[in-house]
């Protein structure tokens, strides 16, 4: 059993309210950094815990909040990115319904240590209802002084705020957010300056992901060399994974970065095996963005070494044979499934999702959308495979934003490793369809 | 869709000045307009235009766009911009209960193109259209954050998972029954995960 320090007491009840998440240790660190550190030594013990963003990226937190600009009577603010929207990935959902206090006491710890005295949680607004039991939360503990003015009798003061976005994947990019809560589209922005120089409002800004904010809790709580020591080189602490696809057991699970990728699918600790006793085929690890991989690649790396679910093992062998852990969205594929016309709803997903702003992402997503209608239609030939190819090397690296790596990288990665079967389908003239309702029904029944 | 549609009659110049926030929908805004500094005001464009939706019949009409524009002190053009920039904002009159399937990959996985084509039958409506007496509006949906709890459609505030035919009959039944609208901001969601 790996140790768990975000999720541990998920199943307590009532673990949402202040009283029992308090009674179960909650708030410990805000009184132990507002009482006995200061906000450098916070941010210190965060450095040497190599935390890395959680939302995808995997930047170490304590490098970008060291990054923050400080001028003198300006404000500073921290923003929550709850606008978890990477197809494959809900765990920042599960974390703010089930302990909601978690993410409130990472913000007040993590705002106290960039000096902020305003901060938001920018969510999407599709988890209205979220938001409603985060506003709840913050209500009770603004009634008992975790928020507020001089929090614990010290000098620190803290105002914290829920905003729910419109709809619009684009927005959990950061400067995307930042310009969807300062009420407008939402755009990215060109960078530099980076939201850490000119932020909201212009001001220095630190935008970090749900589970990096509750992630700071417990290293505050055992320092950040007791965090380092767990999981396996640069990928330390535990990871959220949002498990989903053709599993017995879909759902969330916090593991010791480290897991080996087989022991998580098939053991009854987590994904618990493919449904139905069918075969894997392929995982998308890290959410729709990262390259898919096929059965071979994901359990065992191009050198035939067991894959471990680390950033450094997924990413084994570059995207030649390689992957990413990204946002942990981990999406697993049994025998029966159509590698191409699972890209199609990716690729429906990003073309939809694309802000407009750059041409080659508002263009190609729409391009590549088309080219791969034609194959689900019966209508697309060989030529078209390669077509496809050409307009995501097209891509990326030419927008503002990742989003354009993001819907390029999932069709060059199914390109790669399975030509065959948009050549069959070329070939053949036709797509043949399946019911995966009556498929997975039918078996259940 | 158009003037059949129940409690979608255009706002026409006249009734412009009618367009006001109720009193209790007024006081959520002017919370909403305390979160922010002063003079930042317009940063509470976003969730306010959720609030008007679900007080002015489920859409946006170019009047409430501008209504909301005046309460905030903003251009019109400010609010339309975003209005139209996101997709939980209709811009056209909806029914009473919009639907709103998922169909990104992992809902693709398990069934989703057939809960849409089992409620698409069962409605006698296409995807975009809305039933004759105005209570459903079927709409497709990209990525809900459901995935481990696939298939799944949102319906207001409602997160309505791990469906089945069966259950999407219940769900549609209850609607049908409680005749409400259903909006994002409304507090008696449900949720399953």
């Amino acid at each position: 059993m790996g140790r768990k320090l975000l999720i541990h007491n998920d199943k307590v009840p009532n673990i949402h309210t202040l009283e029992v998440y308090r009674a179960h240790g909650g708030y410990a660190s805000v009184e132990k950094a507002l009482k006995t550190m200061t906000p450098d030594q916070v941010t210190d013990e965060v450095k040497k815990s190599g935390l890395r963003g959680r939302g995808g990226a995997g930047f170490p937190t304590g490098m970008k909040w060291s990054f923050l600009a400080k001028p003198e009577g300006v404000p500073r603010f921290l923003v929550c990115n709850a606008d978890e929207s990477e197809p494959g990935t809900f765990k920042d959902r599960y974390l703010m319904e089930k302990i909601p206090h978690a993410l409130i006491e990472g913000m007040i710890t993590s705002s106290y240590a960039l000096g902020a005295n305003q901060s938001y949680i920018y969510i999407r607004g599709e988890y209205f209802y979220v938001a409603r039991i985060l506003e709840q939360a913050i209500r009770e503990a603004y009634a008992a002084g975790w928020l507020g003015k001089n929090i614990l009798g010290t000098n620190y003061s803290l105002d914290l705020s829920v905003q729910v976005g419109g709809g619009a994947y684009i927005c959990g990019e950061e400067t995307a957010l930042l310009e969807s809560l300062e009420g407008k589209r939402g755009n990215p922005r060109i960078k530099p300056p980076f939201p850490a120089v000119a932020g909201l409002w212009g001001c220095p800004t630190v935008v970090n992901n749900v589970e990096t904010i509750a992630a700071v809790c417990p290293i505050v709580m055992m320092g950040g060399e007791e965090y380092a020591k767990i999981g396996i080189g640069k990928s330390t602490g535990t990871k959220l994974i949002s498990a989903s696809g053709h599993i017995n057991k879909p759902g969330v699970y916090e593991i010791e970065l480290g897991v080996p990728v087989e022991e998580f699918i098939y053991s009854e600790e987590y994904c618990g095996g493919i449904r139905n006793g069918k075969k894997l085929k392929a995982v998308v690890a890290g959410g729709s963005s990262v390259p898919i991989l096929p059965t071979e690649l994901i359990l065992k790396t191009a050198k035939g070494e067991h894959r471990l679910m680390t950033y450094e093992s997924l990413a084994d062998g570059g995207f030649q044979t390689g992957t990413m852990l990204g946002s942990g969205g981990f999406i697993v594929m049994d025998e029966d499934t159509s590698i191409v016309k699972n890209l199609f709803t990716f690729t429906r997903f990003y073309h939809h999702e694309s802000c407009g702003q750059c041409s080659p992402c508002r263009e190609g997503t729409g391009w590549m959308e088309k080219i791969l209608k034609k194959f689900l239609n019966g209508t697309a030939t060989e030529v078209d495979v390669d077509l496809l190819w050409d307009v995501q090397s097209k891509i990326e690296g030419k927008t503002i934003c990742p989003l354009g790596e993001a819907a390029a990288w999932p069709v060059a990665a199914a390109i790669r490793h399975f030509k065959h079967e948009f050549l069959e389908i070329a070939r053949n003239k036709k797509f043949v369809d399946i019911s995966h309702y009556e498929r997975l029904n039918a078996i259940k029944a | 869709m158009g003037s059949q549609v129940h409690g979608t009659q255009s706002f026409d110049k006249a009734k412009r000045a009618e367009l006001k926030f109720s009193e209790e929908a007024m006081k959520t805004v002017e919370t909403i307009i305390s979160r922010y500094p002063a003079g930042k005001q317009k940063s509470a464009l976003l969730p306010v235009l959720h609030v008007a939706q679900a007080e002015f019949g489920g859409w946006l009409s170019p009047e409430a766009m501008d209504y909301v524009a005046s309460v905030l002190n903003i251009k019109p053009i400010e609010v339309f911009e975003v209005a139209s920039f996101y997709t939980m904002y209709n811009l056209k009159p909806v029914g009473k209960c919009v639907l709103e399937v998922c169909q990104t990959s992992s809902c693709w996985l398990n069934g989703a193109e057939d809960i849409v084509k089992y409620i698409e039958k069962k409605l006698g409506i296409k995807v975009g259209e809305t039933t004759r007496d105005g209570m459903f509006t079927l709409k497709v949906a990209e990525c809900l954050g459901s995935c481990g709890t696939a298939p799944m459609m949102q319906c207001g505030a409602s997160y309505h998972e791990n469906l089945t035919y069966e259950k999407v009959d219940a769900i549609l039944d209850n609607y049908k029954t409680e005749g409400k609208q259903r909006n994002y901001t409304d507090l008696d969601y449900k949720n399953t995960l």
